[in-house]
């Protein structure tokens, strides 16, 4: 390769360098101060891109020129700022104390909605931006040509560092924000006004990622896919270079663009999995990132999670009846209704899954879909390639998942809090760029289909049967050890790993397994599902589906056993009635999870066991003071 | 052989020495207090101990074995049961509950899958209560739980597995006068009779002096004297610190 080649792909390394730490400070403040992982951060950066095209259509109508262009990048970049602070606001205010999922969720709720109303006013196409006035043209390198705003866009990204750094340390709010990444209770207990400072951060990091948006217009046209893209990306860089840390998303940035440019020359399938892999290993040699640290210890007191109670005879009852109920299902159910009660079944044992970890465990998954899509996946190439039969195929979709969940888990486990969900998210973002990208194993974008269960298996009735008694197992087994010593030593790690560790639990060993275990049964659900649709594709593992898991368990109720179960049946029954009468389901399932984190943090079971104790699985630790 | 030897304990952080070349022994039967202003680098001495903080240098001997730099859980299974300045409990566990979690431990069943914890170990763990006097509070949540009753719980949780030398850092902080004394009671009756160790550190000095056999004092991260509370009492680099004529401030 000639050196001008290489040169090039230097400069177009540095452009996205410049571009990643753009959209990434802002999501690196924000988190910072507010301790929250902002997923709007990624609708902020489409929106800026959206609303430069209408400005600068309009703004360069009325005049041509570089005024106008730029002018319209700076005011979306201020609009999108103001939407910041309208976030920060309506929702974020209310969420400061939540625990880290319900932070997560209620951002990711707003992702959704922003779609929709994207794809309201702007429609679904793609809308190509003018290009800048006066840098439309090349410069010439060592024989090679390199676009004019490209290079000005590798000026752009130190010159926002500089900005920042000046911000930083000669105003009084950079000081104070500061001082917030430092300890945000402490700056509360010195008498900072904290509202006034969380929202000026929130116009901040809007703003920036509002910028990076707009900038990017003339690069490439605005579409509604640049959301998630981008804030997968940006989570990475955040991520690498220290939650919270500016100069680290700098390095991490430069580190990831020359990746990237180089990257995409050596191994050409892997792009994707590549940033994902350096998060991992920066990750595991450095828990807190580059250049971060570990957050500042909460001076308040640990909040009390949930207890297990024994069953009472009504609730035994109860579920004797929704057994024959199942049981009975084929006889007046149709066609339809039965394969609506398969999905059911598989998403329950998927949510219980999830649970299992995370209410019990307190180990935040936000990759869940890795171990369901590896399951589905597992079986679908056994199928697919080998000709194994269902039932081996089924059997083995636990164990693929399993040892995913064994390796993955190994390294998640060292991890806790938001950083532990960053790393699961990683995770699955590269089974899903594997799936996507290896297109002679797994079918890639198109994936595999005929994936059909054995014959005698076939009609729905017995696969309904076959379901039922798998996802029985499945749940009943993981239920039981909730209730056994296994269940009581992670949430002894959940609830105090200091103390668990001086009563000789390992904790990190404890979650390990338990992750483990979760994998297992997410597996199973997996494999189910494939033979239930027939087919495959990627987007079993794509981020959507860990939502819908973590969605499922929120609307049941966190801290209940039976929640996830209910959660999974509400969302597959409103998915079931209510898609199909709206083009605008994001934006419906983004309402109802902002309600639900906002209004009902408890879930359904919760509240109905706060009405009806003689219903409720699990009473809370929360039992009042006498 | 002496139950707990140890040797040149130093810990810095950063460019701090919290702890220097802290050595000293403590007898089967002993009740040893660590006694110093606050900073002075007890709790650091404690986690040293336990295993939750890695000596930079120095040696920890647990009748005579090795235990420096073992994590806490393998310096549990060696026989030492320990309580945390800010009390630790599992919240969502009921006072039974967290008491029968150490005895599944120690029985070597916290992994089990099947039986239901619930039903294991109850009545050894209720005796535990028994012993340290919450046992009508059994069913409760501990999150709802006094302070001074969490710190109870805290003791028969540390005694479950038949520690041979207890560690308490602070075991009656935040406690009302009458109660640090019914506690440090319990404490010395325990301790007579498994014939077992304990080394607290403390800030009440009624309570220091009038259960400690012995008294260590630490300041600035040394050892600067040892000895019987009397003549602990009439050190004058001790009454120093204590009557505030160092620069340090009083605890």
């Amino acid at each position: 390769m000639d050196p001008g080649f290489l040169f090039v792909q230097f400069l177009n390394g540095l452009a996205t360098a410049s571009f990643l730490f753009m959209a990434s400070a802002g999501l690196t403040i924000v988190f910072g101060v507010t301790r929250i992982v902002n997923f709007a951060h990624g609708s902020f950066y489409m929106l800026g891109a959206y609303i430069a095209y209408t400005l600068a259509g309009v703004f360069m109508e009325v005049a041509y020129g570089a005024v106008s262009f730029w002018g319209a990048i700076f005011l979306a970049a201020a609009i999108v700022g103001l939407l910041g602070v309208l976030l920060e606001l309506v929702v974020l205010r209310r969420i400061y104390d939540a625990p880290e999922l319900f932070q997560l969720l209620a951002t990711f709720a707003v992702v959704l909605i922003v779609q929709d109303l994207v794809r309201m006013t702007w429609g679904g196409e793609d809308l190509l931006g003018p290009r800048a006035p006066g840098l439309k043209s090349f410069v010439v390198v060592l024989d090679r040509r390199f676009p004019e705003y490209e290079l000005a866009m590798i000026f752009a990204g130190p010159l926002v560092l500089g900005a920042l750094w000046l911000l930083f340390h000669r105003t009084r709010f950079g000081v104070l924000v500061r001082a917030a990444t430092l300890d945000r209770e402490m700056v509360g207990a010195l008498g900072v006004n904290q509202a006034l400072l969380f929202t000026g951060v929130l116009f901040l990091g809007a703003f920036l990622a509002g910028l990076a948006g707009a900038l990017q217009l003339p690069r490439e046209p605005a579409n509604p896919y640049m959301d998630v893209n981008i804030i997968v990306e940006a989570f990475v860089v955040t991520v690498i270079g220290g939650m919270g840390s500016v100069t680290g998303a700098f390095l991490a940035a430069l580190l990831i663009g020359e990746l990237q440019a180089f990257g995409i020359l050596i191994f050409p399938k892997i792009t994707l999995v590549l940033a994902f892999l350096v998060m991992a290993a920066v990750l595991i040699v450095r828990p807190y990132g580059l250049l971060g640290r570990p957050q500042a210890e909460s001076h308040a007191a640990a909040r009390a999670g949930a207890g297990l109670a024994a069953g009472t005879p009504l609730q035994r009852s109860l579920w004797m009846g929704l057994l024959a109920f199942l049981l009975l299902l084929p006889l007046f159910a149709d066609e339809y209704s039965l394969k609506l009660a398969i999905e059911l079944l598989i998403f329950g044992l998927f949510a219980f899954s999830l649970n299992f970890i995370m209410g019990w465990g307190g180990i935040v998954s936000f990759g869940h879909a890795a171990y369901f899509g590896l399951g589905a996946y597992g079986a679908a190439l056994l199928v697919h390639h080998l000709a194994w039969p269902m039932e081996a195929a089924i059997l083995s979709a636990p164990l693929v998942a399993g040892v995913a969940a064994l390796v993955f888990g190994a390294l998640c486990v060292r991890l806790s809090g938001v950083y532990l969900a960053m790393l699961t998210l990683a995770f699955a973002q590269i089974v899903y760029a594997i799936a996507f990208q290896w297109v002679e194993l797994t079918g890639g974008d198109n994936g595999l289909i005929g994936i059909w269960p054995s014959s005698w298996a076939s009609s729905r009735t017995v696969y309904y049967y076959l379901t039922l008694a798998v996802t029985l197992a499945g749940i009943g087994l993981l239920w039981r050890f909730l209730y056994a010593p296994f269940g009581y030593s992670s949430r002894a790690v959940r609830d105090s790993a200091i103390r668990a560790d001086a009563i000789g639990i390992d904790p990190r060993y404890q979650r390990w397994l338990a992750f483990t275990v979760s994998g297992i049964a997410a597996g199973l659900g997996g494999g189910l599902y494939v033979f239930s649709k027939g087919n495959i594709d990627p987007e079993v593992l794509a981020i959507p589906t860990s939502v819908d898991a973590l969605t499922m368990v929120l609307l049941g109720g966190v801290e209940t056993v039976t929640g996830p179960l209910a959660g999974a049946a509400l969302l597959t029954l409103l998915k079931d009635f209510v898609m199909p009468l709206t083009l605008y389901w994001k934006m419906v399932m983004g309402g109802l999870i902002l309600a639900m984190v906002l209004a009902f943090p408890k879930g359904l079971v919760g509240i109905l066991g706060d009405r009806l104790p003689g219903l409720q699985a699990a009473p809370t630790g929360r039992e009042r003071p006498a | 052989m002496s139950l707990l030897r140890v040797e040149g304990l130093s810990k810095a952080f950063g460019g701090f020495e919290a702890v220097r070349d802290v050595s000293f022994t403590l007898e089967a039967g002993e009740r040893l207090a660590i006694i110093g202003p606050n900073g002075a680098g007890k709790s650091t001495c404690f986690n040293m101990i336990g295993g939750q903080l890695r000596p930079d240098r120095g040696r920890v001997l647990l009748n005579g074995e090795e235990i420096t730099g073992l994590p806490p859980r393998a310096v549990w299974r060696k026989g030492v049961g320990r309580t945390f300045q800010i009390a630790a409990a599992f919240g969502s566990m009921t006072v039974v509950e967290n008491v029968q979690m150490a005895l599944l431990s120690h029985h070597g069943r916290a992994r089990a899958l099947f039986p239901l914890a619930r039903a294991l170990y109850r009545e050894e763990a209720m005796a535990l209560l028994e012993r340290v006097g919450i046992r009508d509070q059994a069913e409760r949540f501990c999150s709802v739980l006094a302070y001074g009753d969490i710190k109870r719980v805290e003791l028969a949780v540390a005694l479950a597995h038949g520690p041979r030398l207890l560690l308490m850092d602070e075991p009656t902080a935040g406690m009302a006068p009458a109660e640090r004394h019914a506690l440090m009671r319990l404490v010395s009756a325990i301790v007579a009779e498994r014939g077992i160790a304990v080394l607290f550190t403390e800030h009440d000095m009624d309570v220091v002096f009038a259960y400690a056999d012995r008294i260590l004092v630490i300041n600035r991260g040394r050892l600067i004297a040892e000895g019987p509370p009397e003549r602990v009492r009439a050190d004058r680099e001790v009454q120093a610190i204590y009557l505030g004529s160092s620069v340090e401030a009083p605890a």
